[in-house]
Protein backbone atom coordinates (compact mmCIF):
# COMPACT_ATOMS: atom_id res chain seq x y z
CA UNK A 1 0.00 0.00 0.00
CA UNK A 2 1.68 3.16 -1.15
CA UNK A 3 0.95 6.82 -0.52
CA UNK A 4 -0.80 7.05 -3.89
CA UNK A 5 -2.85 3.88 -3.45
CA UNK A 6 -6.35 4.70 -4.58
CA UNK A 7 -7.78 3.68 -1.22
CA UNK A 8 -5.48 5.92 0.81
CA UNK A 9 -6.81 9.00 2.59
CA UNK A 10 -4.32 11.07 0.64
CA UNK A 11 -5.72 9.94 -2.71
CA UNK A 12 -9.28 10.30 -1.48
CA UNK A 13 -8.69 13.93 -0.51
CA UNK A 14 -6.69 14.59 -3.69
CA UNK A 15 -9.26 13.10 -6.04
CA UNK A 16 -12.28 14.32 -4.07
CA UNK A 17 -11.15 17.42 -2.20
CA UNK A 18 -13.61 18.95 0.25
CA UNK A 19 -14.41 22.68 0.43
CA UNK A 20 -12.78 23.75 -2.81
CA UNK A 21 -13.31 27.29 -4.03
CA UNK A 22 -13.67 30.86 -2.80
CA UNK A 23 -16.15 32.54 -0.47
CA UNK A 24 -18.00 35.71 -1.37
CA UNK A 25 -17.21 38.42 1.18
CA UNK A 26 -14.97 36.28 3.38
CA UNK A 27 -14.16 37.50 6.88
CA UNK A 28 -10.51 36.68 6.29
CA UNK A 29 -8.15 35.24 3.72
CA UNK A 30 -4.93 33.34 4.43
CA UNK A 31 -2.23 32.85 1.85
CA UNK A 32 1.10 31.03 1.93
CA UNK A 33 3.72 29.88 -0.53
CA UNK A 34 4.96 31.29 -3.79
CA UNK A 35 5.47 30.17 -7.34
CA UNK A 36 9.21 29.67 -6.91
CA UNK A 37 8.70 26.97 -4.29
CA UNK A 38 5.83 25.48 -6.27
CA UNK A 39 2.98 25.59 -3.75
CA UNK A 40 0.43 28.35 -3.24
CA UNK A 41 -2.43 27.85 -0.78
CA UNK A 42 -5.34 30.20 -0.15
CA UNK A 43 -7.86 29.82 2.66
CA UNK A 44 -11.15 31.73 2.88
CA UNK A 45 -12.92 32.02 6.22
CA UNK A 46 -16.41 32.95 7.36
CA UNK A 47 -16.43 33.45 11.13
CA UNK A 48 -19.51 33.87 13.35
CA UNK A 49 -19.34 34.21 17.17
CA UNK A 50 -15.72 33.07 17.12
CA UNK A 51 -16.65 29.90 15.25
CA UNK A 52 -15.47 28.97 11.74
CA UNK A 53 -18.84 28.80 10.01
CA UNK A 54 -17.49 28.19 6.54
CA UNK A 55 -14.12 27.58 4.97
CA UNK A 56 -12.95 27.17 1.37
CA UNK A 57 -9.56 26.70 -0.21
CA UNK A 58 -7.67 26.94 -3.47
CA UNK A 59 -4.29 25.26 -3.89
CA UNK A 60 -1.68 25.24 -6.60
CA UNK A 61 0.49 22.32 -5.65
CA UNK A 62 1.04 18.61 -5.71
CA UNK A 63 -1.36 15.87 -4.64
CA UNK A 64 -0.14 16.02 -1.03
CA UNK A 65 -0.58 19.81 -0.93
CA UNK A 66 -4.14 19.62 -2.24
CA UNK A 67 -5.01 16.74 0.13
CA UNK A 68 -3.44 18.59 3.10
CA UNK A 69 -5.58 21.70 2.55
CA UNK A 70 -8.68 19.58 2.05
CA UNK A 71 -8.12 17.70 5.32
CA UNK A 72 -7.41 20.93 7.14
CA UNK A 73 -10.73 22.48 6.05
CA UNK A 74 -12.62 19.45 7.33
CA UNK A 75 -10.76 19.51 10.64
CA UNK A 76 -11.49 23.14 11.46
CA UNK A 77 -14.99 23.67 10.09
CA UNK A 78 -17.33 24.33 13.02
CA UNK A 79 -14.46 24.79 15.47
CA UNK A 80 -13.74 27.89 17.54
CA UNK A 81 -10.72 29.92 16.44
CA UNK A 82 -8.80 28.79 19.51
CA UNK A 83 -9.54 25.13 18.76
CA UNK A 84 -8.63 25.64 15.10
CA UNK A 85 -5.27 27.16 16.03
CA UNK A 86 -4.41 23.97 17.89
CA UNK A 87 -4.68 21.85 14.72
CA UNK A 88 -1.12 21.00 13.79
CA UNK A 89 0.52 19.70 10.64
CA UNK A 90 1.16 16.50 12.60
CA UNK A 91 -2.59 15.99 12.95
CA UNK A 92 -2.97 16.38 9.15
CA UNK A 93 -0.25 13.77 8.61
CA UNK A 94 -1.97 11.37 11.01
CA UNK A 95 -5.08 11.54 8.86
CA UNK A 96 -3.36 11.40 5.47
CA UNK A 97 -1.19 8.46 6.44
CA UNK A 98 2.08 7.36 4.92
CA UNK A 99 4.01 10.02 3.02
CA UNK A 100 7.72 10.53 2.38
CA UNK A 101 9.50 13.12 4.59
CA UNK A 102 9.98 15.56 1.70
CA UNK A 103 6.20 15.91 1.56
CA UNK A 104 5.81 16.95 5.22
CA UNK A 105 6.19 20.59 4.23
CA UNK A 106 2.85 20.35 2.37
CA UNK A 107 1.08 19.70 5.67
CA UNK A 108 3.08 22.48 7.35
CA UNK A 109 2.00 24.91 4.62
CA UNK A 110 -1.65 24.00 5.21
CA UNK A 111 -1.28 24.72 8.94
CA UNK A 112 0.42 28.04 8.12
CA UNK A 113 -2.28 29.03 5.64
CA UNK A 114 -4.96 28.60 8.30
CA UNK A 115 -2.89 30.49 10.90
CA UNK A 116 -2.40 33.30 8.40
CA UNK A 117 -6.17 33.50 7.81
CA UNK A 118 -6.99 33.51 11.54
CA UNK A 119 -4.31 36.13 12.21
CA UNK A 120 -5.74 38.33 9.48
CA UNK A 121 -9.21 37.88 10.99
CA UNK A 122 -8.03 38.82 14.47
CA UNK A 123 -6.18 41.89 13.19
CA UNK A 124 -9.30 43.00 11.36
CA UNK A 125 -11.47 42.45 14.47
CA UNK A 126 -9.12 44.49 16.66
CA UNK A 127 -9.43 47.43 14.31
CA UNK A 128 -13.23 47.46 14.55
CA UNK B 1 -8.86 -0.05 -15.88
CA UNK B 2 -6.68 0.60 -18.91
CA UNK B 3 -2.93 0.58 -18.44
CA UNK B 4 -1.08 2.99 -20.69
CA UNK B 5 2.66 3.30 -20.31
CA UNK B 6 4.02 6.58 -21.64
CA UNK B 7 7.29 6.71 -19.74
CA UNK B 8 9.60 4.85 -22.15
CA UNK B 9 12.40 7.37 -21.51
CA UNK B 10 12.49 6.22 -17.88
CA UNK B 11 12.71 2.58 -18.83
CA UNK B 12 11.24 0.16 -21.34
CA UNK B 13 9.70 -3.26 -20.80
CA UNK B 14 12.08 -6.02 -21.82
CA UNK B 15 10.94 -7.41 -25.18
CA UNK B 16 9.83 -11.04 -24.86
CA UNK B 17 12.20 -11.95 -27.73
CA UNK B 18 15.04 -10.54 -25.63
CA UNK B 19 13.94 -12.52 -22.58
CA UNK B 20 13.86 -15.66 -24.73
CA UNK B 21 17.39 -15.04 -25.98
CA UNK B 22 18.65 -14.52 -22.41
CA UNK B 23 16.95 -17.54 -20.87
CA UNK B 24 19.54 -20.27 -21.66
CA UNK B 25 22.27 -18.22 -20.00
CA UNK B 26 20.81 -18.42 -16.51
CA UNK B 27 20.71 -22.14 -15.70
CA UNK B 28 21.84 -23.96 -18.84
CA UNK B 29 24.91 -22.09 -20.05
CA UNK B 30 25.89 -20.63 -16.70
CA UNK B 31 29.67 -20.83 -17.01
CA UNK B 32 32.00 -18.06 -15.94
CA UNK B 33 33.44 -16.55 -19.12
CA UNK B 34 36.88 -16.53 -17.46
CA UNK B 35 36.81 -20.32 -16.89
CA UNK B 36 38.71 -22.54 -19.31
CA UNK B 37 36.33 -25.50 -19.19
CA UNK B 38 33.73 -26.10 -21.87
CA UNK B 39 30.78 -24.45 -20.15
CA UNK B 40 32.89 -21.41 -19.35
CA UNK B 41 34.05 -21.15 -22.94
CA UNK B 42 30.45 -21.44 -24.15
CA UNK B 43 29.63 -18.34 -22.12
CA UNK B 44 32.67 -16.59 -23.48
CA UNK B 45 31.67 -17.42 -27.03
CA UNK B 46 28.18 -15.99 -26.49
CA UNK B 47 29.70 -12.86 -24.96
CA UNK B 48 32.14 -12.37 -27.82
CA UNK B 49 29.37 -12.77 -30.37
CA UNK B 50 27.17 -10.26 -28.57
CA UNK B 51 30.03 -7.80 -28.21
CA UNK B 52 30.83 -8.01 -31.92
CA UNK B 53 27.19 -7.45 -32.89
CA UNK B 54 26.82 -4.41 -30.67
CA UNK B 55 30.18 -2.99 -31.81
CA UNK B 56 29.25 -3.43 -35.44
CA UNK B 57 25.99 -1.59 -34.88
CA UNK B 58 27.85 1.64 -34.03
CA UNK B 59 30.74 0.92 -36.42
CA UNK B 60 33.17 0.20 -33.58
CA UNK B 61 35.50 -2.73 -32.95
CA UNK B 62 34.75 -5.43 -30.38
CA UNK B 63 37.75 -4.39 -28.28
CA UNK B 64 36.32 -0.90 -27.97
CA UNK B 65 33.22 -2.03 -26.05
CA UNK B 66 33.39 -2.17 -22.24
CA UNK B 67 30.30 -3.65 -20.64
CA UNK B 68 29.15 -1.93 -17.45
CA UNK B 69 26.21 -2.22 -15.07
CA UNK B 70 24.37 0.53 -16.93
CA UNK B 71 24.45 4.08 -18.24
CA UNK B 72 25.33 5.67 -14.92
CA UNK B 73 28.40 3.50 -14.50
CA UNK B 74 29.42 4.10 -18.12
CA UNK B 75 29.23 7.88 -17.59
CA UNK B 76 31.20 7.61 -14.35
CA UNK B 77 33.82 5.42 -16.01
CA UNK B 78 34.16 7.83 -18.95
CA UNK B 79 34.50 11.01 -16.93
CA UNK B 80 36.43 9.83 -13.89
CA UNK B 81 38.35 7.33 -16.01
CA UNK B 82 39.74 10.05 -18.31
CA UNK B 83 40.41 12.39 -15.39
CA UNK B 84 42.38 9.89 -13.30
CA UNK B 85 44.33 8.53 -16.27
CA UNK B 86 45.93 11.91 -16.92
CA UNK B 87 48.68 13.20 -14.71
CA UNK B 88 48.44 16.94 -15.30
CA UNK B 89 48.55 19.90 -12.90
CA UNK B 90 45.34 21.47 -14.25
CA UNK B 91 42.44 19.56 -15.72
CA UNK B 92 39.40 21.26 -17.24
CA UNK B 93 36.17 19.55 -18.28
CA UNK B 94 33.39 21.07 -20.37
CA UNK B 95 29.86 19.80 -20.01
CA UNK B 96 26.38 21.35 -20.17
CA UNK B 97 23.75 22.46 -17.69
CA UNK B 98 21.26 19.94 -19.04
CA UNK B 99 23.25 16.73 -18.64
CA UNK B 100 21.85 13.80 -16.70
CA UNK B 101 22.89 13.63 -13.05
CA UNK B 102 25.03 10.63 -14.01
CA UNK B 103 27.29 13.17 -15.77
CA UNK B 104 26.79 16.21 -13.53
CA UNK B 105 27.52 14.37 -10.29
CA UNK B 106 30.81 12.73 -11.38
CA UNK B 107 31.87 16.21 -12.56
CA UNK B 108 30.91 17.64 -9.19
CA UNK B 109 32.92 14.91 -7.49
CA UNK B 110 35.94 15.79 -9.67
CA UNK B 111 35.68 19.45 -8.65
CA UNK B 112 36.67 18.22 -5.19
CA UNK B 113 39.71 16.63 -6.87
CA UNK B 114 40.68 20.07 -8.23
CA UNK B 115 39.09 19.73 -11.66
CA UNK B 116 37.64 22.89 -13.20
CA UNK B 117 34.23 22.35 -14.75
CA UNK B 118 32.45 24.58 -17.28
CA UNK B 119 28.70 24.08 -17.57
CA UNK B 120 27.54 25.35 -20.94
CA UNK B 121 24.18 27.10 -21.15
CA UNK B 122 21.39 26.14 -23.53
CA UNK B 123 19.00 28.33 -25.51
CA UNK B 124 15.24 28.41 -24.93
CA UNK B 125 14.84 25.41 -27.24
CA UNK B 126 17.18 23.34 -25.07
CA UNK B 127 20.10 23.31 -27.49
CA UNK B 128 23.69 23.60 -26.27
CA UNK B 129 25.35 26.75 -27.52
CA UNK B 130 28.28 25.56 -29.63
CA UNK B 131 29.83 29.02 -29.97
CA UNK B 132 30.09 29.15 -26.18
CA UNK B 133 31.53 25.64 -26.31
CA UNK B 134 34.21 26.72 -28.72
CA UNK B 135 35.03 29.71 -26.54
CA UNK B 136 35.24 27.57 -23.40
CA UNK B 137 38.05 25.33 -24.68
CA UNK B 138 41.38 26.01 -22.97
CA UNK B 139 44.78 24.36 -23.32
CA UNK B 140 44.08 22.32 -20.22
CA UNK B 141 40.65 21.07 -21.36
CA UNK B 142 40.83 17.28 -21.33
CA UNK B 143 37.22 16.30 -21.87
CA UNK B 144 34.02 17.58 -23.43
CA UNK B 145 30.96 15.65 -22.35
CA UNK B 146 27.71 16.56 -24.10
CA UNK B 147 24.73 14.25 -24.29
CA UNK B 148 23.36 13.06 -27.62
CA UNK B 149 19.75 13.76 -26.68
CA UNK B 150 18.31 15.10 -23.47
CA UNK B 151 16.32 12.66 -21.35
CA UNK B 152 13.68 15.18 -20.29
CA UNK B 153 13.01 17.22 -23.41
CA UNK B 154 14.30 14.79 -26.02
CA UNK B 155 16.19 17.65 -27.67
CA UNK B 156 18.93 16.27 -29.91
CA UNK B 157 22.23 18.06 -29.44
CA UNK B 158 24.52 19.06 -32.31
CA UNK B 159 27.11 16.37 -31.53
CA UNK B 160 28.42 16.30 -35.08
CA UNK B 161 29.37 19.97 -34.88
CA UNK B 162 30.79 19.45 -31.40
CA UNK B 163 32.96 16.56 -32.53
CA UNK B 164 34.22 18.72 -35.42
CA UNK B 165 35.22 21.41 -32.93
CA UNK B 166 37.03 18.81 -30.81
CA UNK B 167 38.74 17.46 -33.91
CA UNK B 168 39.95 20.94 -34.89
CA UNK B 169 41.25 21.44 -31.35
CA UNK B 170 43.11 18.13 -31.49
CA UNK B 171 44.76 19.25 -34.71
CA UNK B 172 45.66 22.65 -33.27
CA UNK B 173 47.29 21.05 -30.26
CA UNK B 174 49.25 18.72 -32.47
CA UNK B 175 50.45 21.61 -34.62
CA UNK B 176 51.33 23.79 -31.65
CA UNK B 177 52.92 20.82 -29.88
CA UNK B 178 50.63 21.09 -26.87
CA UNK B 179 50.99 17.69 -25.33
CA UNK B 180 47.59 17.54 -23.61
CA UNK B 181 44.89 15.27 -25.02
CA UNK B 182 41.26 16.33 -25.44
CA UNK B 183 38.44 13.83 -25.77
CA UNK B 184 34.77 13.94 -26.70
CA UNK B 185 32.33 11.88 -24.66
CA UNK B 186 28.63 11.65 -25.39
CA UNK B 187 25.94 10.18 -23.17
CA UNK B 188 23.85 8.35 -25.76
CA UNK B 189 21.58 6.57 -23.28
CA UNK B 190 18.46 8.12 -24.87
CA UNK B 191 19.50 7.59 -28.49
CA UNK B 192 21.36 4.28 -28.67
CA UNK B 193 19.35 2.02 -31.00
CA UNK B 194 16.83 4.79 -31.59
CA UNK B 195 18.94 6.98 -33.87
CA UNK B 196 21.66 5.85 -36.25
CA UNK B 197 25.07 6.16 -34.58
CA UNK B 198 28.44 5.80 -36.22
CA UNK B 199 31.27 6.49 -33.77
CA UNK B 200 33.80 6.51 -36.57
CA UNK B 201 31.99 9.00 -38.74
CA UNK B 202 31.08 11.16 -35.74
CA UNK B 203 34.62 11.02 -34.34
CA UNK B 204 33.47 10.10 -30.86
CA UNK B 205 36.06 9.06 -28.28
CA UNK B 206 33.71 7.77 -25.60
CA UNK B 207 30.01 6.94 -25.65
CA UNK B 208 27.65 5.63 -22.96
CA UNK B 209 24.59 3.44 -23.49
CA UNK B 210 22.17 1.37 -21.45
CA UNK B 211 20.17 -1.68 -22.53
CA UNK B 212 17.00 -1.02 -20.56
CA UNK B 213 16.19 2.06 -22.65
CA UNK B 214 15.94 -0.07 -25.79
CA UNK B 215 13.78 -2.99 -24.64
CA UNK B 216 16.77 -4.83 -23.18
CA UNK B 217 17.27 -5.86 -19.56
CA UNK B 218 18.19 -3.58 -16.65
CA UNK B 219 21.65 -3.87 -15.14
CA UNK B 220 23.67 -3.83 -18.35
CA UNK B 221 25.20 -0.94 -20.24
CA UNK B 222 28.34 -0.12 -22.12
CA UNK B 223 31.05 2.38 -22.65
CA UNK B 224 32.49 2.69 -26.12
CA UNK B 225 36.16 3.62 -25.71
CA UNK B 226 38.05 4.47 -28.86
CA UNK B 227 41.21 2.45 -29.34
CA UNK B 228 44.18 4.28 -27.89
CA UNK B 229 42.20 6.38 -25.40
CA UNK B 230 43.42 5.65 -21.89
CA UNK B 231 41.13 5.51 -18.88
CA UNK B 232 41.65 4.51 -15.28
CA UNK B 233 39.48 1.64 -14.08
CA UNK B 234 37.03 2.40 -11.26
CA UNK B 235 36.40 -1.20 -10.25
CA UNK B 236 39.48 -3.28 -9.48
CA UNK B 237 39.54 -7.01 -8.94
CA UNK B 238 40.30 -8.86 -12.15
CA UNK B 239 41.23 -8.61 -15.79
CA UNK B 240 37.68 -8.53 -17.10
CA UNK B 241 36.92 -6.08 -19.89
CA UNK B 242 40.64 -5.69 -20.60
CA UNK B 243 41.27 -4.59 -17.05
CA UNK B 244 38.96 -1.59 -17.43
CA UNK B 245 36.11 -3.01 -15.39
CA UNK B 246 36.57 -5.96 -13.07
CA UNK B 247 33.60 -8.24 -12.26
CA UNK B 248 32.34 -11.53 -13.63
CA UNK B 249 30.58 -10.67 -16.86
CA UNK B 250 26.81 -10.49 -16.86
CA UNK B 251 26.32 -12.95 -19.72
CA UNK B 252 22.48 -13.03 -19.75
CA UNK B 253 22.51 -9.23 -19.73
CA UNK B 254 25.10 -8.96 -22.48
CA UNK B 255 23.24 -11.47 -24.68
CA UNK B 256 19.98 -9.61 -24.01
CA UNK B 257 21.59 -6.28 -24.87
CA UNK B 258 22.77 -7.66 -28.23
CA UNK B 259 19.34 -9.13 -28.99
CA UNK B 260 17.69 -5.79 -28.16
CA UNK B 261 20.10 -4.02 -30.53
CA UNK B 262 19.41 -6.56 -33.27
CA UNK B 263 15.65 -6.00 -32.98
CA UNK B 264 15.99 -2.23 -32.86
CA UNK B 265 18.24 -2.22 -35.90
CA UNK B 266 15.65 -4.10 -37.94
CA UNK B 267 12.78 -1.87 -36.91
CA UNK B 268 14.50 1.49 -36.41
CA UNK B 269 13.56 3.46 -39.53
CA UNK B 270 9.97 2.32 -39.63
CA UNK B 271 9.54 2.75 -35.89
CA UNK B 272 11.00 6.26 -35.89
CA UNK B 273 8.53 7.35 -38.57
CA UNK B 274 5.61 5.78 -36.71
CA UNK B 275 6.57 7.42 -33.43
CA UNK B 276 7.21 10.81 -34.97
CA UNK B 277 3.77 10.83 -36.53
CA UNK B 278 2.15 9.97 -33.21
CA UNK B 279 4.34 12.49 -31.35
CA UNK B 280 3.29 15.37 -33.58
CA UNK B 281 -0.35 14.28 -33.46
CA UNK B 282 -0.22 14.23 -29.66
CA UNK B 283 1.56 17.59 -29.37
CA UNK B 284 -0.89 19.32 -31.72
CA UNK B 285 -3.90 17.81 -29.94
CA UNK B 286 -2.67 19.04 -26.56
CA UNK B 287 -1.77 22.54 -27.76
CA UNK B 288 -5.10 22.85 -29.60
CA UNK B 289 -7.35 21.55 -26.86
CA UNK B 290 -5.68 22.86 -23.69
CA UNK B 291 -5.42 26.60 -23.25
CA UNK B 292 -2.06 27.88 -22.02
CA UNK B 293 -0.18 24.68 -22.79
CA UNK B 294 3.35 24.94 -24.17
CA UNK B 295 5.77 22.55 -25.79
CA UNK B 296 9.14 22.49 -24.04
CA UNK B 297 12.18 22.06 -26.25
CA UNK B 298 12.77 22.28 -29.97
CA UNK B 299 9.81 21.05 -32.02
CA UNK B 300 11.89 19.33 -34.71
CA UNK B 301 15.30 18.64 -33.16
CA UNK B 302 13.81 16.18 -30.70
CA UNK B 303 13.50 12.46 -30.23
CA UNK B 304 10.65 10.86 -32.16
CA UNK B 305 9.03 9.66 -28.94
CA UNK B 306 9.28 12.71 -26.67
CA UNK B 307 6.50 15.09 -25.69
CA UNK B 308 7.37 17.55 -22.93
CA UNK B 309 4.73 20.14 -22.17
CA UNK B 310 3.91 22.69 -19.50
CA UNK B 311 0.33 23.44 -18.58
CA UNK B 312 -0.04 26.77 -16.82
CA UNK B 313 -1.72 26.97 -13.44
CA UNK B 314 -1.29 23.35 -12.41
CA UNK B 315 1.51 21.62 -10.63
CA UNK B 316 3.07 18.79 -12.65
CA UNK B 317 3.13 16.08 -10.04
CA UNK B 318 -0.57 16.57 -9.31
CA UNK B 319 -1.32 16.01 -13.01
CA UNK B 320 0.96 12.98 -13.12
CA UNK B 321 -0.62 11.35 -10.05
CA UNK B 322 -4.10 12.11 -11.33
CA UNK B 323 -3.30 10.55 -14.72
CA UNK B 324 -1.85 7.54 -12.91
CA UNK B 325 -5.24 7.08 -11.22
CA UNK B 326 -6.59 6.53 -14.76
CA UNK B 327 -3.86 4.01 -15.53
CA UNK B 328 -1.67 6.42 -17.49
CA UNK B 329 2.03 6.44 -16.53
CA UNK B 330 4.06 9.53 -17.43
CA UNK B 331 6.56 11.75 -15.62
CA UNK B 332 7.10 15.35 -14.54
CA UNK B 333 9.93 17.80 -13.98
CA UNK B 334 8.13 19.49 -11.11
CA UNK B 335 9.85 20.13 -7.81
CA UNK B 336 7.35 18.11 -5.79
CA UNK B 337 8.33 14.93 -7.54
CA UNK B 338 11.95 15.26 -6.50
CA UNK B 339 13.21 14.89 -2.96
CA UNK B 340 15.35 17.99 -3.45
CA UNK B 341 12.19 20.09 -3.99
CA UNK B 342 13.90 21.77 -6.94
CA UNK B 343 12.21 21.76 -10.32
CA UNK B 344 13.99 20.20 -13.30
CA UNK B 345 17.46 21.64 -13.85
CA UNK B 346 16.93 21.08 -17.57
CA UNK B 347 13.80 23.22 -17.79
CA UNK B 348 15.33 25.93 -15.59
CA UNK B 349 18.42 25.99 -17.84
CA UNK B 350 16.05 26.70 -20.74
CA UNK B 351 14.92 29.83 -18.82
CA UNK B 352 11.42 28.45 -18.50
CA UNK B 353 10.57 30.32 -15.29
CA UNK B 354 9.28 28.63 -12.14
CA UNK B 355 5.60 28.65 -13.12
CA UNK B 356 6.15 26.60 -16.28
CA UNK B 357 8.95 24.50 -14.79
CA UNK B 358 6.63 23.37 -11.98
CA UNK B 359 3.89 22.60 -14.50
CA UNK B 360 5.69 20.20 -16.81
CA UNK B 361 4.69 16.74 -17.97
CA UNK B 362 6.73 14.33 -20.03
CA UNK B 363 5.15 11.63 -22.17
CA UNK B 364 7.53 9.28 -23.94
CA UNK B 365 6.15 6.84 -26.49
CA UNK B 366 7.49 3.44 -27.43
CA UNK B 367 7.18 0.11 -29.17
CA UNK B 368 3.74 -0.71 -27.82
CA UNK B 369 2.16 2.74 -27.97
CA UNK B 370 -0.90 2.99 -30.19
CA UNK B 371 -2.79 6.02 -31.43
CA UNK B 372 -5.86 4.99 -29.43
CA UNK B 373 -3.75 5.12 -26.26
CA UNK B 374 -2.94 8.73 -27.05
CA UNK B 375 -6.59 9.57 -27.71
CA UNK B 376 -7.52 8.11 -24.32
CA UNK B 377 -4.68 10.02 -22.68
CA UNK B 378 -5.75 13.33 -24.22
CA UNK B 379 -9.32 12.78 -23.05
CA UNK B 380 -8.16 12.10 -19.50
CA UNK B 381 -5.59 14.90 -19.58
CA UNK B 382 -8.27 17.44 -20.49
CA UNK B 383 -10.40 16.19 -17.59
CA UNK B 384 -7.45 16.36 -15.18
CA UNK B 385 -6.45 19.86 -16.32
CA UNK B 386 -9.98 21.20 -15.84
CA UNK B 387 -10.32 19.56 -12.45
CA UNK B 388 -6.98 20.80 -11.12
CA UNK B 389 -7.37 24.28 -12.59
CA UNK B 390 -10.62 24.51 -10.68
CA UNK B 391 -8.76 23.69 -7.44
CA UNK B 392 -5.72 25.84 -8.23
CA UNK B 393 -5.07 29.22 -6.66
CA UNK B 394 -3.37 30.31 -9.88
CA UNK B 395 -6.09 31.31 -12.27
CA UNK B 396 -5.50 31.54 -15.98
CA UNK B 397 -7.27 34.18 -18.01
CA UNK B 398 -10.05 32.72 -20.13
Amino acid sequence: MGQFDKNSELMDHFLHPRNVGKLDNPDAIGKVGNITCGDIMEIYLKVENNIIKNIKFQTFGCAAAIASTSVLTELVKGKTLEEALKISSKRIREILGEMPPHKYHCTVLAEQALKDAIENYQKKSEKK
Amino acid sequence: MRKIYLDYAATTPTDSRVVKAMKPYFSKIYGNASSLHKIGQKSKLAMNKARAEIAQFINARSEEIIFTSGGTEANNLAIKGIFFALNLPHKHIITSKIEHHAVLEPCRFLEKQNATITHLPVDKYGLVNIIKLQQAIKDETILISIMHANNETGVIQPIKEISQIVQAEKERRQKEKINIPIYFHTDAVQTFSHLPLDVHQLNIDLLSASAHKLYGPKGIGLLYLKQGVKIESLIHGGEHEKGKRASTENIPGIVGFAKAVELAKKEMNKEQKRLMKMRDYFINKIIDSIKDSHLNGHAKMRLANNINISIKGIEGEAMMINLDSFGIACSTGSACSSTSLEPSHVLLAMSLGPELAHSSLRFTLGRWTKKKDLDYTIKKLIFVVNRLRNISSLKIKI
